[in-house]
């Protein structure tokens, strides 16, 4: 019982220790040198707005359609990033046809493109979808490229001397290859799918966490516009765990350095 | 037709690799090789003397550059299906279990999925891998998941097992163990054998046949018979025969300096 005690102190107490002291600082430092609670509000007056911002039914709903805005599209642009590195992969003329352009895409600030979608899309979630799916498109594409065409030549003799064909060598050996490269990806794309899902809410949309944070903006609200980063860190932990946990339970195999994607 | 028996048949073989500034590299030259079915023939030659090569191609992965190959009097152009092939490494899929590698041929070839698993955990059992069909490779040591390979080509029952260098990355010890363990499982199946190997004493314990290869370019410098009794063991290195054999291909090897490796 002592024991476990110790175990459990000795494992969440500095970064509790660290939470409280920052948590401290930031609620009475401020106050100390006369910085405006209105610029900077305390933690306490963080909490009350958050409370009040889930109390008038703002955050749930907007909590969700975020998160199924950012989870859709990037299931959506994972899925056709797969697909597009499996056929630029397989066939040297799609290769050749594509990859030039994927590449001066690639170089592209997607999020440019965030107010031609909104126009041509509109403002619901759709184009939310769209904008991160193309965002969170490429890190999944130039891994799973990189992923299919790195694999001991060996793994596909054993293949090729059973006169397997290309999808089999495909099914059974190069695609659970490419998983520590494909989930490396996936790892990016995540976190940047939900900023796409912000980008196009920032710019013309009428629900979702980045239209509550611009209309907090617009009342000079700052203490609710703390209180939504807040929410937005949850909202990106938990779809960051969510593809860290689908890659320890498929990547399970893999030695920690290549687990951790290293490309 | 090819002769009675004679099943792989390499007849004046060449193979040149095109190296990257454009010149050619000869790798193997006039090289030619019977192997009686169920016959068990060895490889023997230091690094680099295209031994590999040769088996490369007769498992179909490469093509002549010049000269025929034939397994049962057909030119060999394409992998066949009626070869089993060991690498060097396991060569092990690490996210499948043992029993899923093993099944790995199977799976290709699309056997019949109950008596194929069947035929799997009978063939883990003959190598001696008797219940470690749900282990993942890596929680086994080197020599257990070369067991794994050995029975991964047998799978598709192959009439031709081809080896290059299986036990080349294994301890001494656990080498001769599995020198021994091969000679029982092919009395037990009854496969035609090519091995690949750096070590005499390798081949003079498991082959019908020795083929000596020379380096750079790769050619056979002599086959030689062994007339050994089988079945083999551990005491065999003390056979006059083999002792006697041991020191002729020793010579061989003694000649180049490249055979200090050997």
């Amino acid at each position: 019982m002592q024991n476990r005690l110790s175990a459990l102190l000795d494992r969440y107490g500095p970064p509790l220790l660290g939470g409280v002291v920052i948590l401290a600082v930031w609620q009475f430092v401020p106050t100390l040198f006369g910085v405006s609670k209105l610029l900077l509000p305390t933690p306490s007056s963080v909490i009350g707005s958050l409370w009040l911002l889930f109390d008038r039914g703002l955050l749930v709903e907007n909590f969700v359609i975020t998160l199924v805005e950012a989870l859709v599209g990037f299931a959506a642009g994972s899925v056709s990033a797969i697909f597009i590195a499996f056929l630029v992969t397989r066939s040297l003329l799609v290769e050749r046809m594509l990859m030039p352009y994927l590449v001066g895409f690639q170089a592209l600030p997607k999020v440019a493109l965030a107010p031609l979608i909104v126009v041509w899309v509109g403002i619901g979630v759709e184009s939310k979808i769209l904008i991160a799916a193309i965002i969170s498109f490429f890190p999944v594409l130039i891994n799973a490229i990189v992923g299919f065409s790195t694999v001991e030549t060996e793994k596909l003799d054993l293949m090729r001397s059973l006169a397997a064909s290309r999808w089999q060598q495909f099914r059974i050996v190069i695609f659970p290859n490419s998983l520590p490269f494909i989930f490396a990806g996936l790892n990016v794309g995540i976190v940047l799918s939900i900023t796409g899902a912000l980008v196009g809410e920032f710019i013309g949309a009428d629900r979702g966490l980045g239209n509550l944070l611009l209309q907090l903006n617009l009342n000079m609200d700052i203490s609710g516009m703390f209180a939504v980063l807040l929410v937005l860190a949850v909202l990106g932990i938990i779809l960051y765990g969510l593809v860290r946990f689908l890659h320890v339970h498929f990547v399970f195999w893999a030695k920690p350095d290549i687990r951790s994607g290293s490309n | 037709m090819t002769p009675t028996g004679m099943l792989i048949d390499v007849r004046q073989v060449r193979k040149q690799f095109r190296s990257r500034s454009g010149t050619y590299m000869e790798a193997l030259v006039n090289t030619s090789l019977s192997v009686d079915a169920k016959q068990f023939v060895c490889i023997v030659g230091p690094s680099g003397c295209g031994k590999s090569t040769l088996l490369r191609m007769i498992a179909g992965l490469e093509t002549a550059s010049a000269g025929a190959i034939n397994i049962d009097g057909v030119s060999v152009t394409s992998p066949r299906r009626d070869i089993g092939l060991v690498f060097q490494s396991p060569v092990m899929l690490p996210w499948r279990t043992i029993l899923k590698n093993v099944l790995v041929p199977a799976e290709v070839l699309k056997l019949e999925p109950v008596a194929a698993k069947r035929r799997a955990l009978e063939l883990l059992t003959l190598v001696g891998l008797d219940g470690f069909g749900d282990r993942y490779p890596d929680e086994l040591s080197g020599g257990m998941r070369q067991r794994a390979a050995i029975a991964r080509a047998l799978m598709h029952d192959p009439k031709i097992l081809l080896m290059d260098e299986p036990f080349g990355a294994l301890d001494a010890l656990t080498r001769e163990a599995m020198n021994l363990e091969l000679l029982r499982i092919w009395q037990a199946s009854t496969k035609t054998v090519i091995l690949v190997t750096h070590s005499i004493e390798e081949a003079l314990l498991l082959s019908d046949k020795v083929a000596v290869f020379a380096p750079r370019p790769g050619f056979v410098r002599e086959v030689i018979d062994v007339p050994i009794e089988r079945p083999r063991s551990a005491a065999t290195r003390s056979d006059p025969i083999f002792i006697q054999l041991a020191k002729r291909l020793r010579g061989h090897f003694e000649a180049a300096p490249v055979a200090a490796t050997a």
